[in-house]
């Protein structure tokens, strides 16, 4: 192990880096694309729901009704229908997500005491936004149920009536329930591990397509201080990625950082130097650069977007599939930075988390080199 | 020209297949993707894990904590008894949320006043949480109905009962009807697979096209071509079609796939989604012709392919709705070809529409893959010149 000749390696590898200006721009770009794709564009938050209202009772009371819709932020009343036909129309054609139709007897049943209904259709196919939306009717129409119990109880010379049980929902962590602030920190992830198994999947492979594997060979070298060398190069290049993650998140999209930011370099580097020894291994297992990039992918950023929990919850998924998340490395590492960010936790409670990626980076590290030396010997 | 078409797609075709590898990536990765995609995208919450935290330990607070199991969305799995252990899980994330009974519970209750549960939501996934928040708003509400209607009941029957006049529970309820139409059990299996035909088949067109353009001139046959007869709109379809024929072959792949394994609905017509995805790989084939002309590696050519693929299918509606977007966005994203065939795919997966519904769509699809062609194509004529 020679650190001059380690360095040497490194500087060629930069030097490789800056004159294909179009890898560096793909690792300096894709974050920044992605940033503002995830910070402005993209949100799961559900709130003004397109809905299409069809009165059939006409009485001030289904009227009230309605009003108590509209006047919500969750809702916005785009359209009036005049027969299910309209109603079809408009979902069919996803213009609307949400029909509320009151039947004709609706204030007849209201008044007489008996149980007056509602209808509600809703568009399922988008099941996660149709499943917050059913959240939202149910709980305005129980608030309007009970609202109008206790007018009427106010009318019969009774009392108001009081909510018996009031849920008082505080939100640790995120208090606005603003969607931005976990897949922000998650989105570190992924792009580190693009920048992995895009860049570092084709370093080795493209030495042996292009023939300077040999020259490489002829020189002093060793293995390790070869792969040392060819991931200092493209450590630089992720840990500015990083960076620039961190100052634009925190600054531009106001995501919280309650936790130390010494920890989050820390584990980030730890995550950085096993997904760049993976690139290389892959790198290494394959002299093609089409196989190489299409392995690379496959191991590394599907897995990294799909198994981490960066947006799909791990909790949710089968068994099976729960079972193999545990050897995805940017499971640990999106539960690490989200931790860190949102919940502002530190070592007492990542210890087992930054152990894994501690052990992932040196196994992996080691594989790297020694499949090196056989493919080199 | 017949002629010379059919021998450079014969060419392509023997290209592609020849290898053995090469095969297997045609087939291997799409049904990967799939398989994951459709397993792990996934944003239902149907059991979350809660932390029952009863300070009050009484009848009614038991009757509260049966409301939340027979709910079927709850799963108690601690019973924190002080503040620092409650910390504990939420901080590990054991627990999706805490919920908190205090001391006086009962009492409150009993004496007719307001009395509040609390309940703590971890809100590092917001999506979980708004879901785990609506649902624990949904038990609790219920349970204070149940209490509300027995203590009106309770005071009606007092009152009558003292006037000796008739017994009338005039109590004015009104109900949700909820109907869930096209997915009536809302997985959303059932919305994300369907969109994962659409990726696989635009990245796997996408992709092929552009490397075998660029792999020709890497490894100058692409001089060779040249001096042949052929003229670039023949060497132009000759080097697309065989792609075409792949992707829709990925297609019915990627849709029997769904069908069998994931049991996705069906309920519009074969042909539709065909037509589809015919207009559709105009698009992605321009597409890729373009990239291969503005690239000399194959390397850039991928790349490229992705920076480029990213945006485009993230800006579709896919996982995030179009809904959602900022409305600067939202009109971007009329200029984005994968929009409209998601929701072609959708529409015929799930709601069964037909051509009637989407027409404005298949026009827009036409509308862009025509212009994406003519482009790359006076591109590609160029730079064989």
């Amino acid at each position: 192990m020679n650190f001059r000749r380690t360095r040497a390696v490194a500087r060629k590898e930069f030097l490789h880096i800056i004159r294909d200006a179009r890898s560096l721009i793909l690792a300096l770009l894709l974050p920044l694309v992605m940033l503002l794709l995830f910070g402005y564009a993209l949100s799961l938050d559900v709130d003004q729901i397109p809905t299409i209202v069809y009165d059939r009772d006409h009485t001030p009371q289904s009227r009230d009704l309605i009003r108590e819709f509209s006047g919500s932020r969750y809702f916005q009343v785009t359209a009036v229908a005049n027969s299910y036909d309209d109603i079809d129309r408009d979902i069919d054609r996803s213009r609307t997500l949400l029909a509320i139709v009151v039947p004709e007897n609706y204030s007849k049943d209201l008044l007489a005491g008996r149980e007056a209904q509602v209808q509600l259709i809703i568009d399922g196919s988008d099941s996660n936004t149709a499943s917050i939306a059913v959240g939202y009717t149910e709980a305005l129409v129980q608030s309007y149920a009970l609202q109008l119990r206790s007018e009427a109880q106010v009318q019969k010379g009774g009392g108001k009536l009081n909510n018996a049980v009031e849920p008082r929902i505080r939100v640790w962590y995120n208090n606005d329930l603003v969607s931005r602030n976990y897949i922000v920190p998650g989105l570190i992830a992924v792009i580190l591990m693009i920048i992995a198994s895009l860049l570092t999947s084709l370093t080795i492979a493209r030495e042996w397509e292009t023939g300077t594997m040999e020259q490489l060979l002829s020189t002093p070298v060793r293995p390790t201080e070869l792969v040392l060398g060819k991931l200092s190069a493209y450590f630089t290049l992720g840990i500015t990625d990083m960076v620039i993650c961190l100052v634009i998140g925190v600054f531009v999209f106001d995501v919280p950082m309650k936790g130390s930011v010494l920890l989050l370099l820390f584990s980030s580097c730890l995550f950085l130097f096993g997904a760049l020894s993976w690139g290389i291994l892959m790198s290494a297992s394959t002299r093609s650069q089409l196989v190489a990039y299409q392995l690379g992918t496959l191991t590394s950023f599907l897995p990294a977007f799909l198994l981490s929990g960066f947006i799909y919850s791990i909790h949710s998924m089968p068994v099976i599939i729960q079972a193999v998340t545990y050897i995805v490395p940017a499971r640990y590492f999106v539960t690490v930075l989200k931790f860190i960010f949102l919940k502002g936790v530190g070592v007492e409670v990542l210890w087992a988390e930054l152990t894994f990626l501690f052990l992932y980076a040196a196994i992996v590290f080691l594989f790297a080199s020694r499949k090196l030396r056989q493919k080199i010997a | 020209m017949r002629e010379r078409l059919k021998v450079i797609i014969r060419k392509e075709l023997i290209q592609a297949l020849r290898e053995p590898r090469m095969r297997v990536m045609l087939i291997l990765p799409p049904i990967i993707q799939l398989i994951v995609f459709g397993y792990a995208a996934n944003l239902d919450v149907d059991m979350s894990l809660i932390a029952w935290m009863d300070r009050d330990a009484t009848q009614e607070s038991r009757e509260l904590l049966s409301n939340f199991e027979g709910s079927g969305r709850f799963q108690i799995v601690a019973t924190p008894q002080r503040d620092a252990e409650m910390q504990h899980l939420l901080d590990h994330g054991d627990v999706d949320a805490v919920v908190r009974v205090l001391p006086g519970f009962a009492r409150d209750v009993e004496r007719g006043r307001t009395t509040s549960v609390q309940v703590l939501v971890d809100g590092t996934n917001s999506n979980t949480a708004s879901i785990v928040s609506s649902n624990a708003g949904q038990a609790i509400a219920r349970y204070s109905n149940e209490v509300n209607l027995r203590r009106q009941r309770d005071k009606l029957v007092g009152r009558t009962m003292s006037t000796g006049g008739p017994l009338r529970p005039n109590i004015p309820r009104v109900d949700a009807r909820t109907r869930v139409w096209f997915n009536a059990d809302l997985r959303s299996r059932n919305y994300f697979v369907p969109g994962v035909v659409v990726n696989i088949i635009t990245l796997i067109t996408l992709m092929l096209t552009a490397m075998a353009i660029v792999r020709e001139k890497e490894i100058g046959t692409m001089e060779q071509l040249m001096v042949t007869p052929i003229q670039s709109i023949e060497l132009m379809l000759g080097k697309t079609l065989p792609f075409a024929l792949v992707g829709l072959f990925d297609t019915a792949l990627a849709v029997t796939v769904a069908l069998v394994l994931f049991h996705i609905p069906f309920r519009g017509h074969v042909w539709v989604l065909l037509l589809g995805a015919c207009v559709f790989l105009m698009t992605s084939l321009g597409a890729g012709l373009f990239i291969s002309t503005v690239s000399r590696t194959q390397q850039q050519a991928m790349m490229s392919t992705f920076l480029f693929f990213q945006p485009f299918f993230l800006l579709s509606g896919f996982t995030f709705p179009i809904r959602n977007m900022p409305p600067a966005v939202q009109y971007l994203t009329y200029l984005n070809p994968v929009r409209y065939f998601l929701e072609i795919v959708r529409g015929v997966f799930l709601k069964g529409s037909g051509v009637s519904v989407l027409w404005p769509q298949l026009v827009a699809l036409a509308i862009i893959g025509a212009s994406v062609l003519t482009l790359s194509a006076l591109r590609f004529h160029k730079k064989l010149d």
